[in-house]
């Protein structure tokens, strides 16, 4: 059984329709990348397993259990944990307050400040800076480590590369295989198609709300990925 | 020397006004809501502590161990009921709602106390006073009230800085969708931010009470003075609400000095000057969120 399953959601910004019977499923500890270009529905879609979309027809399971209805504040004890677009961190809190408040359900785990530290060192020095005063390499670190805190199940990742530097986008994502190693399903949305690439068993491409291309990696040509994004 | 002494009596009378101000101040600087109803409900405190020194001839201090906790839970069941609700729609919404809650407070309060005014009995504490200088007294009620303004900042700022709920709040404030990502119930943290903020105006309402002489339409002004003490000091923060009720008490002490009778509008004019020229207050939250 799939640990998350998405079947055919229809999800609305009041009239507009940003999602069309979307589907979607990955197998526990699988690693998942979510492609596509602006506007085709990927944080919608992060948004609607996180709990601050509700899709307005359609299923989202987890575990089995259809959790439409669970407030995103509930699905964090279920497992389920999203690093948001942006990163939002809680600029008047410490990166270590950020951290902390990210363990609010105590879920049980791997992860707490001592491992977090040592798989993010530069969130080591930087931990009583202020969130507002963190780089924007350091508030990206900070907002994976503190969704881990909470030690999910499954990890969304809403475009971690963007408005980074190349080197800090390695950095960061070089603490991903640490964190698959402890069983972590790991859903990311990027833009950075290569990146995404690299580090996902399996590929979806959505296109204005629609999945347009799936398929693993190694399978899937430059030019059907490149046409699949851009919807030519 | 008199000015001194106007100025020490400013500061004291200013540890009231942070004292009243500090629930609004939080309710604010936890969910940006402005509580309208926050001087009725300080009055309402005042008259339960009233009918409970008169009925039940407890000592005046002790009436706190009832009046504050039956405010605070007023304050939960008020937050989880309509204000949660009124959160939720337009901005306008929660200034309705509490606007009409502080007219049907002071209604009803007129229908049980009538218009006349009153105050509790605190025997010979209220005249009581400490020489400082041979010019400079100082009333012991006051300076007892000072302290206790000064010590409730102070454990807010505390609460919210070390504990684990506190930081909670703080993140609330911050980001309310991102708080719920991390797993917090923000209508909890709401319930909670005014619960402590109406007990805390139910002890100051207590106090207030002892003071002065108040009557139902008390509340208006009440709130004034409160929400001068939290612009003046700056919006979101707690030592600024401090701040704020000194220099507003001493603008009105020193400003009756200068021009007996004109006190109150001196305190008016500091606050209008503050908004003109520093609309963030004196002492802004570092952090804007
Ligand atoms: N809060 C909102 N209100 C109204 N419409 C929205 C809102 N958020 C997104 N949309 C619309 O929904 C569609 C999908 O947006 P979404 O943010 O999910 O795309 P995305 O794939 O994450 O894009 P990006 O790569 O730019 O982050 C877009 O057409 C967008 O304009
Ligand atoms: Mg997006």
């Amino acid at each position: 059984m799939a640990l998350l399953e998405v079947e055919n959601i229809d999800v609305f910004y009041g009239d507009v329709q940003a999602i069309f019977g979307l589907s979607l499923s990955i197998e526990e500890g699988q690693t998942l990348a979510v492609i596509g270009a602006n506007g085709a529905g990927k944080s919608t879609l992060l948004k609607s397993i996180a709990g601050l979309c509700t899709p307005a027809t359609g299923e989202i399971r987890f575990n089995g259990e259809r959790i439409n209805d669970v407030p995103p504040h509930r699905r964090v004890p279920l497992g389920i944990s999203l690093t948001p677009e942006g990163r939002r961190i809680f600029p008047s809190l410490t990166l270590e307050e950020n951290l902390l408040v990210g363990a609010h359900s105590k879920r049980p785990g791997y992860w707490n400040l001592a491992t977090l530290y040592e798989t993010f060192p530069l969130l080591a020095d930087r931990r009583s800076r202020l969130g507002t005063n963190a780089s924007g390499g350091e508030q990206q670190a900070a907002a994976i480590a503190r969704a881990l805190m909470s030690n999910p199940k499954i990890l969304l990742l809403d475009e971690v590369s963007l408005g980074l530097a190349p080197v800090v986008v390695e950095q960061i994502y070089s603490a991903l295989p640490a964190i698959v190693e402890q069983g972590t399903t790991v859903l990311v949305v990027e833009q950075d198609v290569n990146q995404a690439m690299k580090v996902s068993d399996r590929v979806q491409c959505l296109l204005d709300g629609r999945t347009v291309l799936e398929g693993k990696p190694s399978e899937l040509s430059r030019e059907r990925i490149a046409s699949a994004f851009f919807g030519i | 020397m008199q000015w001194a002494n106007a100025v020490v009596q400013g500061v004291i009378l200013g540890g009231l006004y942070a004292l009243l101000a500090a629930g609004l101040s939080l309710m604010f600087g936890v969910m940006r809501l402005v509580n309208l109803a926050h001087g009725a409900l300080a009055i309402v405190a005042a008259y339960m502590g009233m009918v409970l020194v008169n009925e039940t001839g407890i000592p005046p201090f002790a009436t706190l161990l009832i009046v504050v906790p039956v405010m605070a839970l007023a304050g939960w069941i008020l937050q989880r009921t309509l204000l949660n609700t009124a959160l939720n729609r337009q901005a306008l919404a929660p200034i309705l709602v509490t606007f009409g809650l502080a007219v049907i407070l002071q209604n009803l309060m007129l229908e049980l106390f009538t218009a006349d005014n009153q105050s509790i009995d605190v025997g010979s504490l209220a005249g009581a006073s400490i020489q400082i200088t041979p010019n400079i007294a100082v009333g012991v009620f006051p300076l007892l009230t000072f302290v206790v303004g000064v010590a409730v900042i102070a454990g807010l700022q505390l609460y919210l800085a070390k504990t684990t709920t506190g930081r909670a709040m703080r993140a609330t404030s911050d980001d309310r969708e991102a708080a719920q990502l991390m797993g917090i119930d923000h209508r909890n943290i709401y319930a909670l931010a005014t619960a402590i903020a109406v007990g805390l105006v139910g002890l100051a309402g207590v106090f207030l009470g002892v003071r002065t002489q108040f009557n139902p339409t008390f509340g208006d002004v009440t709130l004034i003075f409160a929400f001068e003490a939290v612009i003046i000091g700056g919006l979101g923060s707690l030592w600024g609400t401090l701040w704020g009720g000194i220099i507003l008490g001493v603008a009105q002490v020193v400003g009756a000095q200068a021009f007996p009778s004109s006190g109150v509008l001196l305190g008016h004019i500091v606050f209008l000057l503050v908004l003109a020229f520093r609309p963030t207050g004196l002492f802004p939250k570092v952090v804007n969120g």
